[in-house]
């Protein structure tokens, strides 16, 4: 019964996780069709940056249940700075291009802030573990989780919900969907789809460095923490659908809980299931388990 | 073919064949290597001409290698016999892979083709009997009663990569010029017409891949041979990015291209590391921002530049 | 007009030619080519500090400041040159890089290597080119107990020691253990490290049983999931050869879960946490410095240098990647400096300073180093574990157990996997 329950909460916790990190992957390759393989370097960056203003934050003499406010501002910081230089110096010009070499394009710009990182923060490890022992731990059938873990499990939920909201709901959301659907006719009816795709970008950078930022209270900080996060991602994105929000959150959940029963159940099989349910769903349904319906150009 | 592009080709095959009397020892070991990964790009090169681009593609490297590797721990040594059988073992699985992810095109293909060679990748960390991450080493192969490893293997070694790459690269542009190597160039532009035309795509995608395939694994025995042992990062999605970024250096214009790439990119590696060993990532990715932006057909737009006005 | 290209083509040549000429060597200096990792998630915990001792030790070695049996200025009063190399990379740029060293910059002496596939597939070409080579960090056994190399020695034990030394730490200091669980990284070396635990406490405790064995994925970073399943497992002690960056992840995430409180966990490479994450390290945890090195060093002369000299330079205490490239320089120089003696003054060849190496005792900064498996070429060590304590706001490591070199090490011509399974038959 325990064994059940904590399979279901670590499944839960590990989704939560996965979704705030892959949902920027999948907004931005649903809207611009570029698959941003920088992603994880905006991760990277994001974690940083948590760092950095949690550290002047602490220094500044700030309140200790303050901390969390520099940890969340870390993300629109980043996506204000990196999202435009990002988009508008080298994905616009390079816009027409074939969506493969876009790729290749964000591959190269990936490698170089990351190293880039390393030139402004050094190859140190950075700790910031205060937000994440602050609230405590809970007992729930005699194993203890931390609350931060529930706090992300609220935040995806939150961001999740939102950004459902937004694209169904709100005016600005539902020409964002026009543009997905077919770029050229909703610019034709007047979509600014310049502004669109510097908004939605800086956005999609924002959400990854907000994955970093509430990771990096659990791990400790280094350059090439964006390496493996990035294939994660792209697995999780594959699977549940390119440019699905619901897709993201639905891969992040079943990669969430085959994990967290292979490791409970089963740990050898641990190594890689993931890519293996990759393949299979993309051999099966290979637009992904939920993605958008596409019309098809002859 | 012109004939001046053909002269200065075939000058460029006779200075890279005098190269064991020319170049130092450890640029001839570089050398190896490079027309090794050079033929691996080929391959690559010939699908993405298809308008087909695998993220995967070091997934026939690694298995020629262990391939190759198999064979040398149940006691065979002949090279030949490597080459032919690693190959083979290429082809095969291309060819059962192939029946499913022939289906795929853009960026499903890329992803699927990338997903494969980790699924692989993690098969090899997973058998602590062929050693795990660590790999292990091949010694003593020869070509009939010729040494193809230690010092006294660098030579053949090395002339017998350049001959394969030469009779490969001959091959693929053979291959581009009959039927099925036009029809290819067709399928990049718009498959539905290719097959209003009379050719299965499926079918013609299909050979591609196991032509790409069997390249790759020739290519990923060489480097067994000339490196003296595998290892499951041969697998790695890293790998597969070199490949790509040797076709995108080198351009699609020509067969001889991939070489270049391949050549282009293994100097800038051991510069970067000398020069640079905490920044050479930074390097490399400018290196391949540059080409992207200022030649999209790669270098080898810019050899025929030079050659035209000469 | 066609030898525009042909003109051109040929100035690339030579030009690449003359810049890549092989450098030309001071005469009577000793050049040391030292491979380590400069980049990648290794070089944080192991590459850097290693190449940071490196330095300071060829200074002072250079300068005659070390104190000791090591006194003599450099290798027996020539100067060292150092070559740094980035061990980041793929196998064969490694090899390629290797190549590099010996044959255009004519190095004298490799001393390096963290990574165990680089030393694996570096040891054949070490032979080939007839380049001494001193391996100063890699774990796996296989290297030295499935070959025989003439020019390849390395002067740390391998990593059975430190699996081994951790059960028989847990058997002596908690004899009734019941159950024991693992989580180690799944690659060769996490694999190495845990069939080693196992096979130990199946020869010394063989009434404990393992509860799970976790093996996630190298650089996961995320072990929520496994530390559930290890706390719903209730193990006694639990085994873990993590090393930095995901080692620092696992304490931090489960020490706030109590796994450190429910269990006893030994971290056999755990000597590298300590200097960076000191205070977020529970009482308790079993620590190991795959060797007396760091914390379970001896109070000699020359670890005390070590010591100061580090601690002032880098504003942190030197680690075990540290001591290891300390070990490894020293060893060649002992061997160096005897073969000159033997020689009769004069600058001993390879061959000579191999004869001197094989079989050669020296003192580090460790303390004492035997080269004595692997006829000659594989050293044997002893090997120390603690508990760690928080006395005064510092971490301190107590109930410190010395492992002797024969306790931990296979007798010569055994091989440590068989070794264990035979139950240590000596």
């Amino acid at each position: 019964m325990s064994e059940a329950v904590a399979i279901f909460l670590d499944g839960s916790i590990y989704a939560a996780w996965l979704f705030l990190v892959a949902v920027g992957l999948t907004l931005v390759y649903g809207v611009m069709k570029i698959v941003n393989v920088a992603h994880g370097a905006t991760y990277t960056v994001g974690a940083y940056a948590a760092v950095s203003l949690c550290g002047a934050w602490a220094a500044g003499g700030g309140n200790e249940w303050g901390i969390y406010l520099p940890l969340v501002l870390a993300a629109p910081v980043v996506g204000l700075i990196l999202g435009p230089i990002l988009e508008r110096l080298f994905l616009r010009p390079l816009r027409d291009e074939e969506e493969t070499v876009l790729m290749l394009v964000t591959y190269a710009l990936f490698l170089i802030l990351e190293d880039s990182v390393k030139f402004i923060w050094g190859v140190d490890p950075y700790f910031l573990s205060e937000p994440y022992l602050l609230p405590g731990g809970i007992d729930i059938f005699d194993l203890t989780y931390p609350v931060y873990n529930f706090g992300m499990l609220i935040a995806a939920t939150v961001v999740g919900v939102g950004l459902a909201w937004f694209l169904s709901k709100s005016k600005s959301g539902r020409i964002v969907r026009a543009v997905i659907h077919d770029r050229e006719v909703a610019m034709a009816m007047g979509a600014n789809v310049d502004r669109i795709y510097l908004a939605v970008f800086s956005f999609g950078c924002a959400l990854a460095a907000l994955g970093g930022a509430l990771t990096a209270p659990t791990v400790s900080v280094i350059p090439s923490m964006g390496v493996e996060v990035i294939v994660l991602a792209f697995a999780v994105v594959v699977i549940g659908g390119m440019g699905s929000i619901i897709g993201a959150l639905l891969g992040a959940l079943l990669v969430g809980f085959v994990r967290a029963m292979a490791v409970h159940l089963l740990p050898e099989a641990e190594l890689f299931i993931i890519y293996l349910v990759m393949a299979t769903v993309l051999l099966v349904r290979p637009s992904g388990l939920f993605a958008p319906a596409e019309a098809r150009k002859i | 073919m012109p004939q001046r592009m053909l002269a200065g080709l075939s000058v460029l095959v006779a200075i890279l064949a005098a190269a064991p009397w020319w170049m130092p020892p450890w640029m001839l070991f570089i050398a190896s290597g490079a027309l090794a990964k050079g033929m691996a790009a080929l391959g690559l090169m010939l699908l993405l001409r298809g308008g087909l681009v695998s993220f995967g593609h070091a997934l026939y490297f690694g298995i020629g290698a262990y391939a190759a590797g198999l064979l040398v721990l149940s006691g065979i040594t002949e090279f030949l016999v490597l080459a032919v059988l690693g190959t083979l073992a290429t082809l095969v699985l291309a060819l059962i892979l192939g029946a499913f992810v022939s289906r795929y095109r853009g960026i499903f293909f890329g992803l699927l083709s990338m997903a494969l060679s980790m699924v692989f990748y993690g098969l090899l960390i997973k058998l602590q009997s062929l050693g795990s991450s660590d790999g292990f080493n091949l010694g003593g192969i020869h070509l009939l009663s010729i040494p193809m490893q230690g010092t006294a293997g660098q030579v053949p070694t090395y002339l017998m990569t350049l001959v394969l790459s030469v009779l490969a690269a001959i091959g693929i542009d053979q291959f581009l010029r009959s039927r099925y190597g036009l029809l290819t160039k067709a399928l990049r532009d718009n498959e539905l017409r290719v097959e209003y035309l009379g050719q299965s795509v499926r079918q013609l995608v299909l050979l591609n891949y196991i032509i790409a395939a069997g390249l790759a694994g020739l290519a990923g025995v060489l480097s067994a041979v000339a490196v003296g042992h595998i290892g499951p990062e041969m697998a790695y999605w890293t790998t597969s990015g070199e490949f790509v970024f040797m076709v995108i250096l080198g351009g699609l214009g020509h067969v001889a291209a991939a070489f270049v790439g391949a050549g282009v990119l293994s100097a800038v590696q051991a510069v970067a590391y000398a020069v640079a060993p905490n920044s050479w990532q930074f390097i490399v990715g400018a290196s391949l921002l540059a080409c992207i932006v200022f030649l999209p057909e790669g270098l080898w737009s810019l050899l025929k530049r030079f050659g035209r006005r000469a | 007009m066609k030898s525009f290209s042909l003109r051109a083509l040929a100035i690339a040549v030579s030009a690449t030619l003359a810049a890549v000429a092989p450098a030309t060597q001071a005469a009577e200096s000793v050049k040391i080519g030292v491979v380590t990792f400069l980049s990648g998630p290794a070089a944080g915990p192991f590459g850097v500090p290693a190449r940071n001792a490196a330095e300071i030790l060829i200074e002072g070695l250079n300068a005659g400041k070390v104190p000791g049996p090591h006194a003599t200025k450099g290798f027996g009063g020539a100067p060292i040159q150092m070559v740094l190399v980035d061990e980041f990379g793929s196998t064969t740029t490694q090899v390629s890089e290797y190549r590099n060293l010996v044959q255009r910059q004519n190095v004298d002496i490799v001393v390096g290597y963290i990574s165990s596939g680089n030393c694996l597939a570096i040891a054949p070409v070490a032979e080939e080119l007839k380049k001494l080579t001193v391996i100063f960090d890699c774990g796996t056994p296989r290297l030295l107990e499935e070959n025989a190399y003439k020019y390849v020695f390395r002067t740390n034990s391998h990593s059975g020691m430190d699996s081994i030394a951790a059960a028989l730490y847990v058997a002596s200091t908690k004899p009734g253990t019941k159950s024991y669980a693992g989580i180690n990284q799944n690659y060769a070396w996490g694999q190495d490290c845990w069939s080693d635990f196992e096979g130990t406490m199946k020869a010394k405790l063989p009434a404990a049983t393992v509860t799970t064995s976790q093996m996630p994925k190298l650089f996961a970073g995320q072990y929520g999931t496994e530390i559930s399943a290890l706390l719903a497992a209730k193990p006694d002690v639990i085994h873990s050869s993590f090393w930095d960056g995901d080692l620092e992840a696992l304490i931090l995430q489960a020490a706030p879960r109590g796994l450190f409180k429910k269990s006893v966990v030994i971290l056999t490479a755990g000597e590298t946490a300590i200097h960076k994450l000191g205070n977020a390290i529970p009482d308790g945890t079993v620590i190991g410095a795959r060797g007396p090195h760091s914390v379970f060093a001896p109070d000699t002369e020359i670890n005390r240098w070590f010591q100061q000299t580090y601690r002032d330079r880098y504003n942190t205490p030197p680690n075990y990647a540290s001591y290891h490239m300390v070990q490894a320089i020293l060893g060649a120089k002992t061997a160096y400096e005897k073969a000159k003696a033997a020689a009769g003054g004069a600058d001993p060849t390879q061959e000579q300073i191999i004869a001197a190496f094989e079989g050669l005792t020296y003192e580090s900064a460790s303390g004492k180093v035997e080269m004595r498996n692997s006829k000659g070429h594989q050293a044997i060590q002893e090997t120390a574990y603690g508990t760690t304590k928080m006395v005064k706001g510092q971490l301190t490591v107590t109930n410190v157990k010395r492992y002797p070199a024969d306790m931990v090490n296979p007798p010569e011509g055994v091989k440590s996997a068989d070794w264990i399974a035979s139950g240590f038959k000596r």
